[in-house]
């Protein structure tokens, strides 16, 4: 079998008394697609915070193309190739959307790619998520659906081996969602591996090959969509007893 | 690109040719005097706006880099009488040191708390300064202009082509770090540092870099200033309207680009001067209180934004 693209290992995360993570395992092999979903403050923001280098992880260890990262601060692990999209697009709003899309290129990419032609990769990147018509535009301008495409371009810039995406369709409606799920499965078809994190559940159920279930800091099921769907557990974890 | 570095080269050595043409046909040494105060005003604008500016951390403790670079200045002119480019240079280290640790202080705080932190860390070396005796203590020093002018006509002619160097040296600094890769990260973090990290811009070491620069210019600027003013007390050389000139000249200049801090020091250093001597020395802390005023609340992006806009709406027209 081939190296797992990441192997997270018994990972644990405190903030104080308060136990956000209690030894949750996952792996991801290359090109895979794996949902990850949970109740509100389960902590699934907090594992890909972990894992993307926002926050250190206490316990546990974070294997990334068979490499410790768990001490690498967040720019290494995006020069290594782990790129995130933001639950609340964070654009970086003084610039035009093809300029967003060169810090990227020019930090994260920077040793992946062909120096010369930085603005064609820009260009041609906004071209696959089709907002090629936006790039000159100050990204503080954009529509809610059209800064979730620009945090995927800007995502897609660096030019990942795995990708981690934060809710990126929260608040859309449906057409929206179909549209940023196209965009997914295009990304993931070039062969980067793809966690999504999502409450849309229509979304996840197609989208991931598997899926995990956090509850409370802790891993309580693991499988296939329909495999999910049929568990007792998670459905105590999002309805009650 | 190549051809705008040609056209910045040029426009330096024509900039320096003019002043030393200046030097040699000005007679009356207030000329010198005046422009020294404006050019000085530039490179401390230009050197605010690089960490203010460009990596969007304001900064209220630029006269405390100034002073450390004046004081250093002193002590070692004191103490060894080294000529006045070593002075320069040392006092760029020191100042760029206490930038450097500034820039620590990034770690931990941002915006309204890295600004008081700033104004604290002038304050803190204020103290120090009033309690060392070997540099005048509280009641200033004395500084014996040296005779030896070069082949300029007198001192002040001297000192002016040295703050004229400093200044072209300064603007060149932040013309290279705005146009790199350096100053598109710098822009990453002021946007959104959390995302520029997450996209694979190095925050903390461009932080530190953008802070430590920024004290070495203050520095350096403030390095032949003793020889300037010939006396130097605490209270004068760390003025906090030092710090506030520092920032009004970039805010009404326009913080985005290089040009910017270098446009608002000659404006609003020239009107200052021009006020000073026209109608009275006090009036002219109103003139940049009004002008900033009106700035931030008519034209954020200041007079290049200002240029900026006409010049698109020029276009699409």
């Amino acid at each position: 079998m081939s190296v797992p693209v990441l192997q997270v290992t018994d990972l644990t995360k405190k903030f104080g008394g308060f136990v956000a993570l209690n030894q949750v395992s996952l792996h991801l092999g290359r090109g895979e697609r794996l949902g990850l979903i949970g109740p509100n403050g389960s902590g699934k923001t907090t594992m890909i915070n972990c894992i993307s280098g926002a926050l250190i992880n206490d316990e546990g260890s974070i294997l990334f193309e068979d490499r410790e990262i768990r001490t690498l601060p967040a720019y290494k692990r995006a020069c290594l190739g782990i790129a995130r999209s933001f639950q609340i697009p964070r654009p970086f709003k003084s610039m035009t959307v093809l300029e967003n899309l060169c810090v990227p290129l020019d930090y994260a990419a920077w040793d992946r790619i062909d120096h010369r032609h930085v603005h064609d990769q820009a260009m041609d990147i906004l071209r696959t998520i089709g907002i090629a018509d936006r790039a000159d535009e100050i990204s503080a301008d954009l529509t809610q659906v059209d800064l979730r495409k620009l945090e995927l371009a800007r995502a897609m810039a660096a030019k990942p081996t795995l990708l981690i995406s934060d809710e990126a369709m929260a608040g859309l409606s449906h057409s929206e969602v179909d549209e940023i799920l196209e965009i997914l499965l295009a990304l993931n078809e070039r062969g980067v591996a793809v966690i999504m994190i999502e409450h849309i559940m229509r979304a996840v159920m197609q989208f991931s090959h598997r899926i995990i279930v956090l509850d409370a800091g802790r891993k309580i099921a693991e499988g296939t969509p329909d495999e999910i769907v049929q568990n007792p557990d998670v459905e105590r974890a999002y309805l009650g007893e | 690109m190549k051809t705008r570095n040609r056209t910045f080269l040029v426009g330096s050595a024509v900039v320096f040719l003019a002043g030393l043409l200046f030097t040699g046909v000005a007679d009356n040494e207030f000329y010198f005097f005046t422009s020294y105060v404006v050019l000085q005003a530039v490179v401390m604008a230009t050197a605010w706006n690089i960490l203010g500016g460009f990596t969007g951390y304001v900064n209220f403790g630029s006269a405390g880099f100034f002073a450390v670079g004046a004081y250093v200045s002193i002590a070692l002119n004191k103490a060894f009488g080294l000529p006045l480019p070593f002075l320069i240079l040392a006092a760029a280290v020191m100042s760029g040191l206490m930038g450097l640790a500034a820039g620590c202080l990034t770690l931990r705080l941002k915006g309204v708390y890295f600004a008081i932190a700033t104004l604290a860390m002038a304050i803190v070396c204020e103290t120090i300064v009033i309690n060392w005796e070997y540099v005048g203590g509280a009641s200033g020093a004395y500084i014996l202009t040296p005779e030896d002018s070069l082949f300029f006509d007198s001192y002040i002619e001297m000192l002016f082509m040295v703050i004229l160097s400093i200044a072209i040296g300064s603007a060149a600094v932040a013309r290279y770090l705005s146009t790199s890769r350096i100053g598109q990260g710098l822009a990453a973090i002021r946007d959104d540092e959390i995302a520029a990290e997450c996209n694979g811009v190095p925050t903390l070491k461009l932080k530190l870099i953008s802070a430590t620069v920024m004290g070495a210019m203050m520095g350096a600027a403030g390095a032949p200033y003793p020889f300037f003013v010939t006396y130097v007390d605490p209270a004068s050389a760390f003025n906090l309207l030092i710090a506030i000139n520092a920032i009004a000249m970039p805010m009404i200049g326009g913080t985005a680009t290089w040009l910017g801090p270098i446009i608002g020091g000659l404006v609003v250093g020239g009107a200052q001067e021009f006020i000073t001597v026209t109608i009275s020395s006090e009036m002219n802390l109103l003139v940049v209180g009004v002008m900033l005023v009106g700035f931030i609340t008519l034209a954020p992006k200041g007079i290049v934004g200002l240029f900026q806009d006409y010049l698109k709406k020029r276009r699409t027209r």
